[in-house]
């Protein structure tokens, strides 16, 4: 009798033990909403105004057409869909009430002020690393904002993905909320990079693998991962460049959204250096510094690097193939891209140069053809779409012929799925411009 | 020899198979609604539709368009009797020089082909890869408006007598 009283007290004691210790791991106060406007000194809103573009903040935060920072774009996700939330200081649909304790422990921790978790579709395993002071001139900007009145759509996320607490648990196994730790080997330049490309920029939410579970690998950072169905490619040594990024070729890209030996920012990367705009070009130095030292490319790619240089100039005097592709990149392609006997009159990349060729899989070259590119106003002539011009057979001859004349690689395992892969999942931009 | 079907019209023609389609309507079958603009597929001004889709035929070699429908603004209407869009276009008095409203029309038609109630925006967002450098877009938009409404009730009365 006693030894059974004994056995329900620790039975009972270990539930009281694990529903705390639940409860603990769950649960987060709401914090207390303002009702006052608070003021900020303009010198601090112009960083955070800088800070908010090198976060990428308002490609998220913002729907097709919609008003800056208002929210609901929808982000799919394997899960299902996430509404991107109203962050301008709207007091019943925005961030209005949020205390800046409220807005670091969001950055931080990924909870809302009310003590919901958030979805790391926000990528606060990045923001996490950011100094407080940062975080800080980020709240300042976003409060100056104009507030406009916005709902955001609510999810649509099937059980049990639906069921927030459950982040909490997520967080217990992928946030780390460890600062980067400054690297004393390393310079000023590059530890800025770190601590941006890391945190704030957040770059490997698209440019790292993620799991099963939607967190990013961390023993395969930059091995290229995805985002809004475009290929986000490797940075490390496995990048498609055909010649290898270093320092000077990354910030060119990054401030003026071209490089000559790279080509012009497409797909979701656009938005992404359009915003950078904004950044001082000491960080955008920093951020190709430190990018251009996770590529370290093998000697071999350096030597196929300069090969891919050397014969650039031969592809003009080069013979018309007798592939049934060239006749359409000759009659499509050519006048802007060139070579196959024909100079160009409107010089667009030279396609030995194209990463998106050389990628494992061809989906991007897919969406550039069929969607084109429109760089920012004014930055240079587009390349306009060819989804109404070519027919499925047609672009997967194309994309054929484009592997192995310009890229030289062995050809793509199934180019006529991945095209019809691709054209029953247009992008979110080629949603909204339909 | 190159087989194209325009405005519902088969025309067999003895060019290279890398000729431009806009060259093959202007030069060959002297459709010459069609535009040559920038002759990048920049401008818009030479949009015809390929299987109701708006496309640049200044970039298109004829090769891949054998056997496909294409649709000029000729095969809209004629000046005696101008389709909707014409008509509307007209009417507005949508155009100053005039050199990109076949393209314009082309574009907007495939756009009412799918929307009779386009808003404004709708419109806009459609026509936006079509350049005119006289300002003339606000008139465009009004036409394409009126012409969608002509539709309409077209369709209303056409239900009506059904």
């Amino acid at each position: 009798m006693r030894r059974g009283r004994t056995g329900i007290l620790v039975i009972l004691a270990v539930v009281v033990v694990v529903v705390a210790a639940g409860v603990a791991v769950v649960w987060r106060p709401s914090l207390a909403r303002e009702t006052t406007t608070p003021s900020f000194p303009s010198q601090q809103v112009t960083r955070g105004a800088a800070l908010a573009a090198i976060g990428n903040c308002i490609t998220c935060h913002t729907k097709a057409d919609g008003v800056p920072f208002a929210g609901g774009r929808a982000i799919e996700t394997p899960f299902g869909t996430i509404y991107s939330v109203n962050v301008t200081p709207d007091h019943d649909t925005g961030i209005g009430g949020w205390s800046e304790a409220a807005f670091r422990r969001a950055m931080k921790d990924g909870v809302s002020r009310d003590g919901h978790h958030l979805y790391p579709a926000f990528p606060y395993d990045h923001m996490t690393r950011m100094q407080d002071d940062d975080i800080a001139a980020v709240y300042a900007f976003m409060m100056t904002r104009r507030p406009v009145h916005a709902e955001a759509p609510p999810n649509d996320l099937p059980f049990p993905f639906n069921f927030r607490p459950l982040i909490a648990g997520w967080k217990l196994l992928f946030l780390d909320r460890d600062a980067t730790q400054p690297d004393t080997a390393k310079g000023p330049e590059w530890n800025r990079g770190a601590y941006l490309v890391e945190g704030l920029a957040h770059c490997g939410a698209c440019h790292t693998p993620r799991n099963a579970l939607g967190a990013e690998k961390t023993d395969e950072p930059y091995a290229g991962g995805e985002s809004d169905g475009w290929i986000a490619p490797a940075l490390n040594a496995a990048s498609p460049a055909a010649v290898p990024w270093d320092a000077a070729r990354l910030y060119n890209y990054l401030r003026h959204g071209f490089d000559a030996m790279h080509g012009i920012a497409a797909g979701p990367m656009a938005p992404v250096v359009n915003n950078l705009d904004a950044a001082p070009d000491k960080d955008v130095h920093a951020i190709a510094a430190y990018v251009a030292d996770v590529v370290r490319p093998t000697p071999e790619k350096q030597a196929e690097g300069r090969k891919v240089v050397a014969r650039l100039d031969d592809h003009a005097a080069a013979s018309p193939s007798n592939h049934p592709g060239a006749a359409i990149y000759i009659g499509a392609c050519a006048q802007c891209h060139g070579s196959l006997g024909r100079s160009p009159a409107n010089p667009a990349l030279n396609l030995a140069l194209s990463s998106t060729l050389r990628m494992p899989q061809p989906d991007n070259a897919v969406r550039i053809i069929r969607e084109g590119i429109r760089p920012a106003e004014g930055a240079g002539p587009i390349m306009p779409g060819f989804a109404a011009a070519l027919t499925e057979q047609q672009l997967t001859t194309l994309l054929e012929f484009l592997r192995s004349q310009f890229a030289r690689q062995s050809p793509w395992p199934d180019v006529a799925a991945s095209v019809h892969r691709t054209l029953g999942n247009p992008t979110q931009e080629a949603r909204s411009a339909q | 020899m190159m087989t194209l079907k325009i405005n519902g019209k088969t025309h067999d023609l003895d060019v290279e198979p890398d000729t431009p389609l806009l060259y093959a309507l202007r030069d060959e079958l002297s459709l010459n609604g069609a535009k040559f603009g920038c002759g990048l597929g920049q401008c818009g001004a030479c949009t015809v539709l390929l299987d109701g889709q708006p496309a640049f035929s200044c970039v298109i070699p004829i090769s891949l368009v054998q056997n496909r429908e294409v649709t000029t603004v000729e095969g809209l209407g004629t000046a005696g009797a101008p389709g909707a869009l014409q008509k509307a276009f007209i009417e507005e008095q949508a155009a100053q020089c005039g050199y990109c409203i076949a393209g314009m029309i082309m574009r907007a038609q495939a756009l009412l082909a799918v929307n009779r109630d386009p808003t404004d925006d709708d419109i806009r967002r459609h026509m936006q890869p079509n350049l005119c450098r006289c300002g003339t877009h606000t008139r465009i938009v009004k036409a394409v408006r009126r012409a969608a409404r002509t539709l309409r009730t077209a369709a209303a009365s056409a239900a009506d007598r059904g």
